[in-house]
């Protein structure tokens, strides 16, 4: 027994040297890095020179952080899982619980019932004004994120083609709507189908020049078309108004039965004798929007199940293998393309119908990382997942700049706008390091060989193992 | 004439940058195939170390010769540059080595993000200008070339020929080819594999960080979304050139040099970056191995 127990004992002092040489270690490095960019602030005084002044208290946290963090990972957590994982082989597999809890089994019900609930509920809590900010900001909001990642889901998640220029796809839909309706006075409801047809068009367009491409290199000519399509919008200033862009961009109505425009007859809060707020046209809106990811999710779940779809995911695996199959890998990357654009595009118009103003500026491609960060977290292909990953990262941002006792910690000039990239950027590294496909869930192709391979597609290279 | 040779100069001076950066891209993707999308914030954060260094420098010696505050500034700024990109590569693309191919790009526009971001909030969003360094103009006939185009022209072709002599004639260098040829192979024989990549991560971080003091000297403003668009540029001279080829590089950067100051100077300078970025679409849709690459053989 005594003897069985040694060699952890023994190794234990010479870990902790290894972890207090590592910490060290990892706090000079840590001073290299940050000792210009944190410890130094530079700022503009009063005669516009720009002068500088040091922060050592700031500097001295990152560097504690960096030399804590590691002896604590070197010391403590590493051993501790190396341990978890040897006990487990030693046990053996363990049996997984097929009964799942009430929750897990009922998920989508309860979560279809909460969304379907959430405006009269907001309404009664907080009354018809004070509803603006939850519905807007908060289900609005996410709602067409959720909706954006599931349509770039299909083209990244689902055919593993990697778009970094999403965005456009967007940006086509929102200035379809814009431009159609202020030159050709048509309704939302004509001009949102018509914007995913021009949107899926777009697909098309940039889809076919990009088949050939492999992974990174398509990646790379689509931030390209989307960074293009940007700057032609930015400068093409007689069609699209330039960087000031679009703005009085016509409101949807309900089937055009009742306006929400204030002056019109039909207006729906005058219709029913209701005092005038904007909140009614949010929440209506809230529920297009509803329907608009319904839909996503439905034909997203429906093509799974079909052919095509499952062409996609095989392509997803290996494109090789495809193609030797005879899969028609031209067909199979061109729809996804197109069915992508085109969800990107109802939303984009969407966006537009609620915004009632477009420019350039909300098309960057930042936005398609923020997308695509998403995606990723959700774990690419998992619908769920990545509606979760949505109201986490884009509610979690919200909330950030609703809490007003963060002001007091770090300073009345906080801005948590500035942090929420970074934690994107920082979240989407630390999926890709642990779990490269996903946080929240995670999607296997659904047609699989029922013997498994002892190592999955994600961990092995393209086209080995 | 005098108007397009002027052209042709400012061209030069900007493809000496682009050039240099567009080294950082193709070593590591030809070494570990991998697209470093944070390389063109790499360069970012160089130029904010000049920045900083040169702030401090003139602050504590008021009278300090420009030659001795520039290569102080050159000197930190590659010092640091090289932490971070070391790090990076240690903590974000090692561990992802034997990934799924599109893995390490994510983590890398992921950094990307991070880098920019990073500088956002510790140095603020606003643009940072500073003196300018360099200010003696010669003038031949009509046409006026800058010391400070000088500078960066001979910094670049001294660099290169450094550059060029570690790659081909040092052990070091060796090392790097046998592990971009083969790095299995490379491994069997006896060569560090993690250290060569590591060290080229350094070298393209040194290399960016010189570019991105010249940057600075050149535009005189630094800001901490500097790093996108110039990374893109690089990335397209990169593969003009042929990614995977360091003359390549530099050629593809002088190229997308000239393009971009003669598009702006005869076409519109508002679609000077469209047309870079459709240079980029049309090299890798047509002719993906560039002017000098070999072509790449897909392997099962």
């Amino acid at each position: 027994m005594s003897n069985a127990n040694s060699p952890a004992t023994d190794a234990a002092p010479g870990l902790m040297a290894k972890a207090l040489r590592e910490g060290l270690f990892a706090g000079l490095l840590a001073f290299g890095m940050f000792l210009l960019y944190v410890g130094v602030e530079t700022y503009q005084n009063i005669d516009n020179a720009l002068v500088w002044r040091m922060r050592w208290g700031l500097l001295a946290v990152f560097v504690a952080i960096a030399a804590v963090g590691r002896f604590l990972v070197v010391g403590f957590i590493r051993p501790n899982i190396d341990r978890r994982k040897l006990s487990k082989a030693k046990a053996g597999l363990l049996e997984v619980s097929e009964d799942k809890g009430f929750f897990h089994r009922h998920f989508l019900k309860i979560a279809m019932i909460a969304l379907v609930l959430y405006p009269p509920v907001i309404v009664t809590l907080y009354g018809v004004q004070g509803s603006l900010k939850f519905v807007d900001n908060f289900g609005i909001q996410i709602l067409i994120y959720v909706m954006l990642a599931w349509g770039l889901n299909v083209v990244v998640g689902l055919a593993g083609l990697l778009d970094l220029g999403y965005v456009a796809f967007y940006a086509v839909g929102a200035y379809s709507y814009a431009l159609l309706s202020d030159h050709f006075g048509l309704s939302f409801w004509v001009l949102l189908p018509m914007a995913g047809i021009l949107a899926a068009f777009w697909g098309i367009i940039l889809g076919f020049p990009v088949l050939r491409l492999r992974g990174d290199y398509l990646a790379i000519v689509t931030l390209a078309f989307g960074e293009i399509i940007r700057l032609v919008l930015m400068n093409w200033s007689e069609v699209t108004g330039g960087t000031a862009g679009i703005s009085g961009v016509a409101k949807a109505s309900i089937f055009g039965i009742y306006s929400f425009d204030v002056g019109a007859s039909n207006n729906f809060a005058k219709s029913f004798g209701l005092p005038m707020s904007s909140a009614y046209y949010k929440i209506f809106l809230f529920y297009v929007i509803l329907a608009l990811c319904l839909i996503t999710a439905y034909v997203t779940i429906r093509l799974r199940r079909m052919p095509i779809g499952r062409a996609w995911e095989a392509l997803r695996e290996d494109e090789i293998a495809c193609r030797s199959l005879g899969i028609d890998t031209v067909k199979t990357k061109l729809t996804a393309f197109a069915i992508g654009a085109m969800f990107g595009g109802f939303a984009g118009s969407f966006f537009a119908a609620r915004q009632g103003f477009v420019s350039p500026e909300s098309f960057v491609f930042l936005e398609s990382a923020v997308i695509l960060a998403i995606v990723v977290l959700g774990g690419m292909g998992s619908l769920t997942g990545i509606a979760i990953a949505a109201v986490v990262m884009i509610g979690g941002t919200e909330a950030l700049r609703e809490m007003e006792f963060l002001k007091h910690i770090f300073g009345p000039d906080f801005t948590p706008e500035l942090y929420r990239m970074l934690l994107f950027g920082l979240a989407m590294v630390v999926v890709m390091l642990f779990k490269p496909r996903g946080f929240v869930g995670s999607r296997e192709p659904t047609a699989f060989l029922k013997e498994r391979k002892s190592v999955s597609g994600s961990f092995t290279k393209e086209g080995h193992g | 004439m005098e108007y397009f040779i002027q052209q042709l100069l400012n061209g030069l001076t900007l493809g000496s940058i682009y050039g240099l950066v567009a080294i950082g891209y193709t070593m590591v993707y030809g070494i570990i195939g991998m697209i470093n999308f944070a390389h063109g914030d790499i360069f970012m954060l160089g130029g904010f170390a000049a920045l900083i260094v040169f702030l401090i420098l003139t602050s504590f010696f008021a009278g300090i010769p420009v030659a001795l505050a520039l290569l102080v500034m050159l000197v930190v700024a590659m010092l640091v540059t090289s932490l971070w990109n070391w790090t990076i590569e240690r903590v974000a693309y090692r561990p992802l080595r034997g990934s799924f191919r599109l893995a390490p790009l994510i983590t890398a526009i992921g950094m990307s993000i991070v880098l920019s971001n990073f500088i956002q909030v510790t140095q603020g969003p606003r643009n940072k200008p500073v003196p300018p360094l360099v200010n003696d103009v010669y003038h031949f006939g009509s046409i006026t070339v800058s010391l400070k185009q000088i500078l960066i022209v001979i910094v670049t072709s001294v660099l290169l020929a450094a550059f060029w002599y570690i790659v081909n004639k040092t052990p070091l260098g060796r090392a790097q080819r046998a592990t971009e040829q083969d790095r299995k192979m490379a491994a069997l024989l006896g060569v560090d594999v993690d250290r060569t990549i590591s060290i080229t991560f350094v070298m393209g971080a040194a290399l960016a960080a010189v570019a991105g003091t010249m940057y600075l000297m050149y535009y005189g403003v630094a800001s901490f979304n500097d790093g996108f668009i110039p990374g893109v540029k690089a990335f397209t001279a990169a593969v003009l050139g042929g990614i995977g080829s360091l003359p390549g590089a530099v050629l593809g950067g002088l190229l997308i040099g000239l393009i971009e100051s003669l598009w702006s100077a005869y076409f519109s300078i508002a679609y000077k970056d469209v047309a870079t970025f459709a240079i980029l679409a049309f090299v890798l849709i047509f002719k993906p191995t560039g002017i000098l690459g070999r072509p790449e053989v897909e392997k099962v």
